[in-house]
């Protein structure tokens, strides 16, 4: 009996209780306010448990961090913009943030394309639901296993012995290769690589987004356009993709931080050699391989910086949803 | 609006002028078909290769094994289960998963109906602030939560990772949350509160019921999270207390050390695959409904 599972049960049990407890007891409580502040209190009390995680675990370390990027690897010695010029001086740490930039935009492109090429494709037949779990399926499981899956699609042996990777054994049928993808940096091959096996477990993410904003489509519209003469494609192109805009906006942003954050899988794959770096994992390495939480804290305030404007973006977009409520 | 989409069944999308046999239907089929098989090629290479022994898959590719002979065995699984300490790991995970995964459901409800059901200054700015810390970074947390885990006396526990999922789901969980108990019919806690009923009743009773949907999509989400995490466990357990890994990290690990010794990887992989696949399977609709009622609107 492992004596770790009488802690566990402690807190699938316990913590929920406390929490209900603790709202039962705000009431309790409230009971000795003013009759006209108790509705003021109120909320704050409710809020409590979700501002002190969203502070203590988010807001607050954030906030340090940003402090910490403008100190040395040393705590508390400050030494201004030093980190950030370490870091737009090192090739290295460029080659990372170029990395992402590559990231942002073939994820975006593999995974929303194809994604919306896959929605509509999939709407036209009647094992509609079945393809569709076949493409989404990868989501579900983790990065690491993802990994590990795709490390024997991409598996290289020397010129002369059997190929073991799937890729490999394709080329070697027809008398190709063989290549080693995760090592040829030439043109980024290895990152694009990375960012395909990252692509086939997020299509499906923008798939189901695209088909459920593709069903909400009337279908009388597409008809009368038809029955009008228009071709599938013009159908496609002057009804259907205009429509999907702002799904596709929506999918992008979520695509556009996936690939801003993307560090599983390159930590798993290549571990960030042959050129293969990005930020998040470059953040990781100087932090806690080299100990030097200065360049750390900057790597991690370069990300935040990169990540702002789809904040920004997030954030308008849903005012305006709110606006319309 | 933000109700979660409908999906709609396919059945009421009739097409008069889709379904007779042409050239085009056959390439759609073709191109769909083709495109199924290349997303499950990765997955059953895998499969196979799980069932293969070591030589086998170094010498040759996992189509091989498709004709006899095939030499298919469940050894790699017998294998990893003695030889690494994959079912400890597996118990890790499920001792991070669940807690990480209630705590978060429960404070989000209570923070949701606040931010949905009652009227405090500030309410819009501070919900405009949840939105924005749904994409926060974590890199930008981890250095001084590390500190602060150490400094406590708690560092390398799981209490530790409880916490810190709990902290970095709660943004999604709060919106995910708000946006539906926003959505339900305000006439009901109307007529509650006139028959005297105070906020916990109506949050017991009526919205927290009428927003069970929602919260199933939130749990296969901050399960799937949790139990897929990598970076997190990384940080707070990787370095500190090994005896504590989750799957992913010893994977992670097993594929760092390894190189070339593949042949426990693929068991490895799919017995921590196992538990989100039923998951995934079992209840796709809330999974997919979560998903469109997070992201789409109107």
């Amino acid at each position: 009996m492992d004596p770790r599972l009488g802690t566990a049960l402690a807190v699938v049990i316990g913590v929920p209780l406390v929490l209900v407890g603790y709202i039962y007891l705000t009431e309790v409580v409230l009971r000795f306010a003013p009759d006209r502040s108790r509705a003021r209190i109120r909320p704050w009390l409710w809020l409590l448990p979700a501002l002190l995680f969203l502070g203590l675990f988010l807001v607050v370390p954030t906030i340090l961090t940003i402090l910490r990027s403008f100190q040395g690897a040393v705590d508390g010695s400050w030494v201004g913009l030093d980190n950030f010029a370490w870091f737009f001086g090192t090739p290295d740490a460029l080659l990372a943030l170029r990395n992402n930039l590559l990231w942002v935009v073939f994820l975006t492109v593999f995974a929303v394309g194809g994604g919306m090429i896959i929605a509509v494709l999939v709407d036209r037949v009647r094992y509609e639901q079945f393809a569709k779990s076949i493409i989404f399926v990868p989501l579900a499981i983790s990065t690491t296993a993802a990994a590990v899956i795709w490390r024997f699609m991409l598996d290289y042996q020397s010129p002369g012995s059997p190929q073991t990777g799937t890729l490999n054994g394709i080329l070697a049928a027809v008398g190709l290769g063989p290549i080693s993808w995760l090592q040829v940096d030439t043109l980024a091959l290895n990152t694009i690589f990375l960012i395909i096996v990252t692509a086939w477990m997020w299509t499906g993410f923008a798939m189901v987004i695209l088909s459920a904003a593709l069903k909400g489509i009337s279908p009388e519209l597409l008809e009368a356009a038809r029955v009008d003469g228009a071709t599938e494609w013009r159908v496609f192109r002057f009804i259907v993709f205009p429509l999907l805009l702002p799904t596709i906006a929506v999918v992008s942003t979520t695509i556009v931080i996936t690939a801003l954050k993307a560090f599983d899988i390159v930590y798993v794959m290549t571990n960030g050699n042959f050129g293969t770096d990005v930020i998040a994992l470059r953040m990781i390495k100087e932090s806690f391989l080299f100990g030097n939480f200065g360049h750390g804290s900057a790597l991690a305030v370069i990300l935040l910086l990169a990540i702002i404007p789809v904040m920004a973006l997030n954030i308008s977009r849903f005012r305006a949803q709110e606006a319309i409520r | 609006m933000t109700a979660p989409v409908v999906i709609q069944a396919p059945i009421a999308r009739a097409r008069s002028t889709a379904r007779r046999w042409s050239g085009g239907r056959v390439a759609l089929h073709l191109v769909l078909i083709i495109l199924m098989i290349v997303w499950l090629l990765p997955t059953i290479g895998l499969l196979v290769n799980s069932l293969r022994s070591s030589a086998d898959i170094a010498s040759s590719g996992w189509w091989t094994a498709l004709f006899p002979p095939t030499g298919l065995s469940l050894d790699s699984y017998s294998a990893v289960l003695s030889e690494t300490d994959i079912a400890g790991g597996f118990i890790n995970s499920l001792f991070i998963t669940i807690p990480a995964t209630i705590i978060p459901i429960f404070v989000a409800a209570f923070a949701a109906y606040a931010f949905s059901w009652m009227n405090f200054p500030g309410r819009n700015l501070l919900f405009v602030a949840v939105v924005g810390l749904l994409v926060v970074p974590l890199q930008t947390t981890f250095i001084p939560i590390l500190k602060a885990f150490g400094q406590v006396g708690i560092a390398g526990s799981f209490l530790t990772v409880w916490l810190a999922h709990t902290g970095y789901g709660l943004p999604f969980a709060i919106f995910l949350l708000r946006n539906f108990m926003g959505a339900l019919p305000r006439e009901v806690f109307e007529s509650a509160y006139i028959d005297g009923a105070s906020p916990v009743t109506a949050f017991f009773r009526l919205a927290l019921p009428m927003t069970i949907p929602a919260i199933a999509a939130l749990a296969i989400f901050q399960f799937l999270f949790v139990w897929n995490d990598l970076l997190v466990a990384l940080i707070y357990l990787g370095a500190t207390n090994p005896e504590n890994l989750p799957m992913t990290v010893q994977i992670a690990n097993l594929v760092n050390s390894q190189g070339g010794g593949w042949e426990l990887l693929g068991p490895a992989a799919f017995i921590s695959m196992a538990l989100p696949l039923v998951v995934f399977f079992a209840l796709q609709r809330y999974f997919v409904r979560g998903i469109t009622g997070g992201a789409v609107k109107g």
